[in-house]
């Protein structure tokens, strides 16, 4: 199943691989940010593949200088059994991600989360606010820099 | 009744002793029930724990029909508008009780997103302690706000009275016998 | 009340009009020439007696039908993530139990599974038959309480009392075995907290002896309920294309006529030596989800048996002194045990660096944490998949085009717990 995964793959979007790597059985590819609508485009309607179900999408901020934050995807085919992780890298200079709301419409939400918790923009998103925090929240909480108690005075309380 | 204010005073606080009987005998809660202790809030309404003897029969989830509001479960800057704003609706006199770690303090949510102890925006009453407290915990709780309604205090009054989890503490729990 | 209302608007205008124009632009088929005339927008608020915790929903409605539907979330944003990138993989457990806090041992054992596959600790087999039993009675607590409410929510309340009396039962059980009623805390990275007692054992047995026919006491107040049936059949029904694409998992998923199952087709623990059905309806609506759940209540009970009658002996801890944590009374008497309690509490694990994602069939759908780790005690992230988050992303098309009298039977179908949606 990898081989297979490997060989549409690599037919198609051989420039835009940057890596694939596999840890405790688990195959992870990590792939060039403007591509990744049209890869999960094809892994989604190729019929032997068919990772029809987007189950996971969640950012990531590794606080280095160059690519800060990562994009993780993780597919799962119902046909196969299959599990597979592809991830994006963003710098922190161009925030802009293509959008897989088209592709699978569970992206919605896990992209408003994203955006919520990074700032991570999605494009073709159709409706990108935020979900967990309220709207006039201006901080993105899950960055590094963020600290764990918040900043004082950015949430307001009702008077006593 | 023309004998002076003395009996006068009899007559009022009589009265004032039936109904606070009244009122502490029908404490209609308002559930506030936002997580976890909600779930032990609702075994406490449930058939084990019944809460109906205690006269706290209707849990109205219309805050003009109640006079407790149990605030159960973690209140979060975002959700603490609406708790007082249904702490609002709710008419005079009307008692708060803090149920579990995260209304009280915070709990172990120690986070941006987490209001540390809804005092900060509610005059409370009474504070349970737990994670979640056991229901009968909980029905501690409601007795110290009826043996408060005895004594006649008023709701939000300064003295608070705590609630510990471990039942060996029991009788060391109402510095005034009542 | 003459108090000035300054706290009135929790939202900005800004903000409201932000989440009315996402109500207006919904894909609806109907148009109106005069908005103000026909439709109106109802807040199903967050504190609403049949949401199912503070869930808050805006319904643009046409007298009583419903038009669009958008859910606004994060009531209960506890920052469960940026609290686990602060503390230890074992500090994080007690967390994991507040997530779906109707099942709490169930996220117990997705948590520890994820961080032992990150880690690469193997756990012995009673442990795994141990986790194997907590996890189906979170499941079948689970199930009763989605019973008692869903069955609340449509009118029917003696189910509520019914349910909530087994689940008494239940939380017993878990008192005797973990030592809480509720939010238990039980496994620990490498085994669990402590063994099985056969007075666990004993009640777990006995309860199983009596819950078939309990069960169906409340199951025939229910099945051929004429009333029931008409308030559930047809009613937020989503198509088999339709709930992949959104991403439903577990009974939602099972209930459009996909048997997927992780316990069977990705299984973990010792599910693969246990035999059991996989409930599928095909009808994808209320009714459907209603007759999965019972189902599977049964189908846990007939997993509890036999976990009880396979578990073999042996120990219920792995044998990996660096990164599982000793008995508690030997760290008091033993200076090896002394050293390593200090050194996995204070500096953690230290699994090596990588990611994994793990997940589980909990009772609401798939469970999954996605870990990374750059090699410390900490977590670098910590991600939850849950499965409630993604249900509920399937609320606006199933309400669309019902009555209001529906959306209580709908989401109380979905039965979203919001401990785990918000996270």
């Amino acid at each position: 199943m990898k081989n297979r995964i490997l060989e549409r793959v690599n037919a198609r979007f051989k420039d835009s691989i940057e890596s694939v790597s596999e840890y405790r059985g688990e195959l992870t590819l990590v792939v060039r940010k403007s591509d990744i609508a049209l890869l999960c485009r094809l892994l989604h309607d190729d019929p032997e593949l068919g990772f029809d179900s987007l189950r996971d999408l969640c950012g990531a901020d590794y606080a280095r200088a160059a690519d800060r934050f990562e994009v993780v995807y993780n597919l799962y085919s119902l046909k196969n059994s299959f599990r597979l992780r592809v991830k994006v890298r963003v710098d922190e200079s161009d925030l802009h991600v293509p959008s897989v709301c088209g592709v699978w419409s569970a992206a919605n939400w896990l992209e408003r989360e994203t955006y919520d918790m990074f700032g991570i923009l999605f494009n073709g998103h159709p409706d990108l606010r935020r979900i967990y925090m309220p709207e006039e929240f201006e901080h993105h909480p899950l960055r590094k820099d963020f600290p764990l108690m918040g900043i004082p005075g950015s949430l307001s309380l009702p008077r006593k | 009744m023309g004998l002076g204010s003395d009996s006068e005073g009899f007559l009022t606080t009589r009265l004032d002793q039936f109904i606070g009987w009244a009122r502490k005998n029908s404490l209609w809660p308002m559930p506030m029930g936002i997580s976890c202790c909600a779930i032990e809030m609702m075994s406490f309404a449930g058939p084990r724990y019944d809460v109906a003897r205690f006269g706290s029969e209707a849990f109205r989830f219309s805050p003009r029909q109640c006079d407790l509001m149990i605030v159960a479960g973690t209140v979060t800057y975002k959700m603490s508008h609406v708790v007082r704003k249904i702490y609002d609706q709710m008419p005079d006199p009307k008692w708060v009780i803090a149920m579990g770690a995260c209304t009280s303090t915070g709990g172990m949510y120690r986070s941006y997103s987490v209001v540390q102890g809804i005092d900060l925006f509610l005059p409370v009453d009474v504070y349970v302690a737990g994670c979640p407290p056991r229901p009968d915990n909980l029905l501690q709780g409601l007795m110290a706000v009826q043996a408060k309604i005895k004594r006649g205090e008023r709701p939000g009054q300064k003295e608070k009275i705590y609630i510990q989890e471990t039942p060996d503490l029991h009788e060391k729990q109402d510095s005034r016998k009542s | 009340m003459t108090r000035t209302p300054d706290h009135a608007h929790k939202l900005t205008d800004q903000a409201n009009l932000k989440i009315l124009r996402a109500l207006e632009d919904q894909d609806t088929s109907v148009t109106f020439d005069d908005a103000l005339e026909h439709d109106m927008v109802l807040n199903m608020g967050p504190q609403h007696p049949a949401t199912h915790g503070v869930l808050r929903l805006l319904l643009r409605l046409d007298g009583e039908t419903i038009v669009a539907a958008v859910p606004d979330l994060g009531y209960l944003h506890r920052g469960y993530e940026k609290l686990a990138e602060n503390m230890s993989y074992h500090e994080f457990i007690p967390h994991t139990d507040r997530l779906d806090y109707l099942s709490p041992l169930a996220n117990n054992v997705a948590y520890v599974l994820a961080v032992e596959k990150l880690a690469g600790i193997e756990v012995p087999t009673r442990a795994q038959y141990l986790r194997v039993i907590c996890a189906e009675t979170a499941r079948l607590a689970s199930h009763l309480v989605w019973m008692g409410s869903m069955a609340m929510d449509v009118g029917a309340v003696t189910v509520l009392l019914w349910g909530f009396r087994e689940r008494e039962k239940l939380q017993d059980i878990w008192d005797v075995l973990t030592g809480v009623r509720f939010t238990t805390s039980f496994t620990r990275v490498g085994g669990m907290a402590n063994d099985i007692t056969d007075e666990a054992v004993s009640m777990i047995k006995e309860f199983l002896d009596r819950f078939p026919e309990n069960l169906s006491e409340s199951e025939r107040l229910l099945i051929r309920n004429r009333i029931f049936i008409d308030r559930c059949e047809n009613v937020g029904a989503v198509s088999r294309e339709d709930a992949i694409n959104l991403g439903l998992t577990g009974p939602l998923l099972r209930a459009c006529g996909v048997g997927h199952d992780l316990r069977r087709d990705e299984p973990y623990l010792v599910y693969n030596e246990l035999d059991f059905d996989v409930p599928v309806y095909h009808d994808g609506d209320v009714l459907a989800r209603f007759y999965v759940r019972m189902q599977e209540m049964k189908e846990s009970a007939a997993i509890l048996r036999q976990a009880l009658e396979k578990m073999p002996k042996g120990p219920v801890n792995a044998a990996d002194p660096k990164r599982v944590l000793p008995k508690k009374e030997r760290t008091y008497g033993k200076m090896e045990e002394l050293i390593h309690d200090f050194m996995i509490v204070n500096f953690g694990i230290n699994p090596p660096i990588g990611e994994t994602y793990h997940a589980i069939e909990a009772a609401k759908g798939e469970l999954g944490f996605y870990i990374v780790s750059h090699g410390e005690g900490y977590p670098w992230r910590l991600k939850i998949r849950s499965p409630s988050f993604a249900n509920l992303q399937a609320l606006p098309p199933m309400l669309r085009g019902g009555m209001i009298s529906d959306v209580v039977a709908v989401i109380g179908s979905v039965d979203p717990v919001m401990g785990e949606a918000d996270k």
